[in-house]
């Protein structure tokens, strides 16, 4: 028997309908607003916003600071993306070991700071790394390393966004990598024993490719998600030392939501959204390949 | 069950390891609480002092008395009960209905839903504060509240667990002249009670933490999250630390609290959703 239209309206309208008015039509309107030259004054006149085709996509392009922020943005996804991995894998592995003990303590601490605001969190790193009386430089003074700005030298300001971006980003992985390895039968790795293999080899040809699809599922979502890094530059350093940690998102909310250029910022939306989308197709490709 | 022979030195490298890096991990916990309670003196003080020798609570009686904590807490506490039953509501619905009414192009409807999840949040941020702005909902709990309730992830999630509650039961209830309405209240949700109780912590937690729409659309200061507030007045020049981190505080802490009752529930919804792929 068929569902009348009443029950689907009634059921699937209202999701329906906010999903086409807060995504599909931005979408829509965000392509519009790129070849615009929407700015503050269109608020009060919105006659005075003209149509200037692909202006802002040429202006994007040659404007250094958005390629700032892009080689920022992808230097910290090069710094954090392997970091996590490898710190997620790390300790998925010892706390999927049938020797360790108080497993579900270790994998609850680990896990915390995920559930935590990135804004709250920030707050407390930057206590923690400030130069007079940070607890990092208290505890490094006794190796002998002399005090160090952390969020105000350039060298080392990315590197403090990325260690609060790892930080955060351990916890839900390390628990998807522990479901992964659950999910590999114990019966290969006893029959891999039988044959002789040892651990290095049980790992490289039973683990890692029972882990496979989770390690796929992990790439794509840390990669859509480093892209997007906001949070972290916004409350650690707001983009500086000179504009060393602006990140794409920053610069677009900074155009955005600062400057109030609309159509300029749409246009480097509409490049993020480009490039999101690549990484997750070339990173789909690869994995398919090496099938 | 397979044996190996575990090296004590093994055992100690594995469980000293882990012990450091739980050290880590809890230390800006620890440090952001210890601080919270602090005299001015001692926190501006090297060596450090992990433990006050004298604990006071004025950081916290001059977040709501000098800088006006209380309102957005208030209204984060509002958000944050409202949304998640809401967002369960609408996407559990449209979830019962991808997967188990028949109607047609019901399956085009669904992937049509899924591909909205290759949009990034970014794309949409301006034109929907656009019409967050038309519908004349900036700064109301409207506007920080609506446009974030429908997710296609969340209902394909829900759609993927309704699968499997068996057609007889529902079949059997329509045979006794229940309408989709009854079956939806009466048989669906409290089938669905674990991945209920997930969902609503998972959107808790979501809409407690949530910055960067609130930041844009709530500027009027009455309507400041708790974390939109926390991130003014750490921007404020010479606002005391101790102040700042006990606004911080006051936004992990439910959260902590929250997420320890709700664990085991939060554990199975991240394994959930992940092995789903």
């Amino acid at each position: 028997m068929r569902n009348t239209l009443w029950e689907v309206f009634l059921f699937v309208g209202p999701s329906l309908l906010l999903l086409l008015i807060f995504t599909v039509l931005p979408v829509i309107t965000s392509l519009f607003l790129s070849i615009t030259d929407f700015n503050a004054y269109s608020f009060m006149d919105w006659s005075r916003t003209n149509i200037v085709w692909f202006q802002n996509f040429i202006e994007v392009l040659h404007d250094d600071l958005f390629w700032k922020s892009v080689f920022n943005t992808i230097y910290a996804f090069l710094l954090a993306y392997p970091t996590t991995i490898f710190f997620s894998l790390l300790f998925a592995f010892l706390l999927n070991r049938k020797e360790t003990y108080f497993k579900n303590f270790f994998r609850l601490l680990i896990y915390l700071p995920s559930v935590t605001s990135t804004i709250a969190v920030a707050v407390v790193w930057s206590w923690i790394l400030n130069p007079k009386y940070g607890l990092l430089n208290w505890f490094l003074s006794f190796f002998g390393v002399p005090r160090q700005e952390w969020l105000s030298d350039t060298k080392w300001a990315m590197f403090a966004v990325v260690a609060l971006v790892v930080w955060k980003a351990i916890g839900p992985n390390m628990l998807l990598f522990i479901a992964g390895l659950q999910g590999i039968p114990e019966e290969l790795y006893e029959a891999a024993e039988i044959d002789g293999a040892n651990r290095w080899q049980q790992f490289f040809y039973i683990t890692l490719p029972g882990l496979k699809p989770i390690l796929l599922f992990v790439s794509v979502m840390l990669g859509i998600g480093y892209l997007q890094l906001f949070e972290e530059p916004y409350m650690l350093t707001g983009g500086g030392p000179l504009n060393s940690t602006l990140s794409i998102v920053l610069y677009l909310y900074q155009k955005g939501f600062r400057a109030f250029e609309f159509g300029y910022a749409s246009s480097v939306a509409f490049i993020l959204f480009l490039m999101i989308f690549g990484l997750t197709y070339i990173q789909m490709k690869l994995r398919i390949y090496q099938e | 069950m397979r044996k190996r022979k575990v090296g004590i030195v093994q055992q100690i490298f594995v469980h000293g390891f882990l012990i450091l890096a739980s050290i880590v991990t809890a230390t800006p916990f620890f440090w952001m609480i210890s601080t919270s309670f602090k005299t001015p003196q001692e926190i501006y003080t090297i060596p450090p002092k992990f433990i006050p020798s004298e604990i006071t609570l004025k950081n916290y009686v001059d977040l709501f008395k000098g800088v006006n904590f209380g309102r957005p807490l208030l209204n984060t506490i509002i958000i944050a009960l409202i949304a998640p039953p809401l967002s369960i509501l609408l996407n559990s619905m449209a979830g019962y209905a991808f997967s188990k009414f028949r109607f047609k192009g019901r399956e085009l409807l669904m992937l049509l839903i899924l591909g909205t999840m290759m949009i990034p949040g970014q794309m949409t941020l301006i034109p929907a504060y656009l019409v967050v702005r038309f519908l004349n909902m900036l700064n109301t709990y409207r506007g920080i509240i609506i446009p974030g309730l429908v997710g296609a992830g969340s209902i394909f999630f829900w759609r993927q667990f309704i699968k499997g509650i068996p057609d007889e039961i529902i079949e059997s209830a329509k045979i006794d002249g229940a309408n989709e309405l009854l079956i939806y209240f009466k048989i669906i949700l409290p089938l669905s009670t674990p991945f209920l109780v997930t969902s609503f912590v998972f959107a808790f937690i979501g809409a407690w933490n949530a910055f960067l729409w609130p930041l844009i659309v709530a500027t009027d200061e009455r309507m400041y999250t708790l974390p939109v507030a926390v991130s003014i007045i750490a921007g404020q020049y010479g606002e005391n630390i101790g102040t700042i981190l006990a606004g911080s505080t006051l936004v992990v802490l439910p959260i902590l609290i929250v997420f320890l009752i709700a664990q085991k529930y939060v554990i199975r919804g991240i394994a959930m959703t992940g092995l789903k792929f």
